[in-house]
């Protein structure tokens, strides 16, 4: 499942960064894929990205609320919110593990980067709330210019998947985009070394501590199509299950729920349960409901 | 009901995404994402 799971996310980070063939005249990928919003945080300004990133879209949808509705231009991030809602229904934070280039950064800086390794510190995680709530609803939202228009304050001063992915590119490739980087850019840089200093002692810090996208995704874990179940009177009690979780999310002691906004459904307690005490469960299906009903009235 | 909950949701979302598309949000986004995200770098 482990090798599975690795086969997928490096077939999602390559087919949200396919386009190969970059130059300095079409630094970024112009064609009708971009209206497609990727399950993941996949920075849009990447040379290579063919999809837009959902985070970047909502915020852009926040930061022009206010001129949209003075001009009267009907643009509320239904189609945003629907497509990032659409996947939490039926998978919860499942793109978290499966499918974001950015997670699959972390993972391999964790497993490559031979330091030892840390415990998280918990109450860290609650900051994800912050940058959710300020960073990409308050702040795009209501603190806007002249004409209306507010700024996407994640994307901005935060996400080190925009630095990574679209920022050191396209420095490399443009050299007039080189000629006008300031401080700015240069703390953003110094944040994404910072991250990558995080990553390599602690598993997925950004995904745990940062990521709006997995917090907004995170919030369908309980109510989504695919969900986790832990059956406590099989459970033998070892730990193999918040030992192995990437993001440290603890069941078996009744700390957090096993589906809980921190868990990213990467089926690693699933798989490595030795009592089977953790199952994967799918809502019925409608045929499935229908039968039952048929059963029920039959007795 | 409980069952069914996942399946209303789906539905919600995807009306939701639907009416997005026919009020041209889509067009937004790709508007937004065929433009360099200037911010995203640290620049803007």
């Amino acid at each position: 499942m482990e090798r599975f799971r690795r086969f997928i996310q490096f077939t999602a980070a390559f087919v949200a960064n396919c386009r190969l063939w970059i130059t300095p005249s079409s630094p970024i990928y112009t064609g009708p894929l971009k209206f497609i919003c990727f399950p993941g945080l996949n920075c849009y300004s990447c040379p290579a990205a063919i999809t837009s990133c959902p985070l970047g879209a909502l915020q852009n949808v926040f930061a022009s609320l206010k001129m949209n509705l003075q001009l009267g231009r009907p643009d509320f991030g239904l189609y945003v919110i629907g497509s990032i809602g659409m996947i939490g229904a039926f998978m919860g934070r499942m793109p978290c593990a499966w499918f974001c280039p950015f997670g699959l950064f972390q993972d391999m800086v964790f497993k490559l980067v031979k330091v030892p390794k840390l415990a998280f510190w918990r109450p860290l995680s609650h900051l994800r709330y912050l940058f959710l709530f300020l960073f990409v609803i308050i702040l795009p939202i209501f603190v806007t210019d002249a004409a209306g228009f507010g700024q996407t304050w994640f994307c901005k001063f935060i996400c080190p998947a925009g630095t990574m992915e679209a920022g050191l590119p396209l420095i490399a490739l443009d050299p007039g985009l080189r000629s006008i980087i300031g401080t700015l850019f240069f703390s953003k840089l110094t944040l994404l070394f910072l991250f990558i200093a995080w990553s390599s002692i602690n598993s997925r810090p950004f995904c745990r501590a940062i990521c709006p996208l997995g917090l907004i995704l995170g919030f369908f874990n309980k109510v989504s199509w695919l969900r986790l179940k832990f059956n406590n009177n099989i459970c033998v009690d070892c730990k193999a299950c918040e030992l192995i979780c990437p993001t440290g999310v603890s069941f078996a002691d009744g700390r957090d729920d096993i589906n809980s906004t921190k868990c990213i459904r990467c089926m690693r307690c699933f798989n490595f349960c030795p009592g089977g005490a953790i199952t994967v469960e799918f809502s019925k299906t409608r045929r499935q409901l229908k039968d039952e009903d048929c059963t029920c009235h039959t007795k | 009901m409980k069952e069914r909950l996942p399946l209303f949701i789906f539905v919600f979302f995807l009306l939701m995404f639907i009416t997005g598309i026919l009020l041209d949000e889509a067009g937004n986004v790709f508007q937004k994402g065929v433009t360099i995200c200037l911010s995203c770098i640290g620049i803007g």
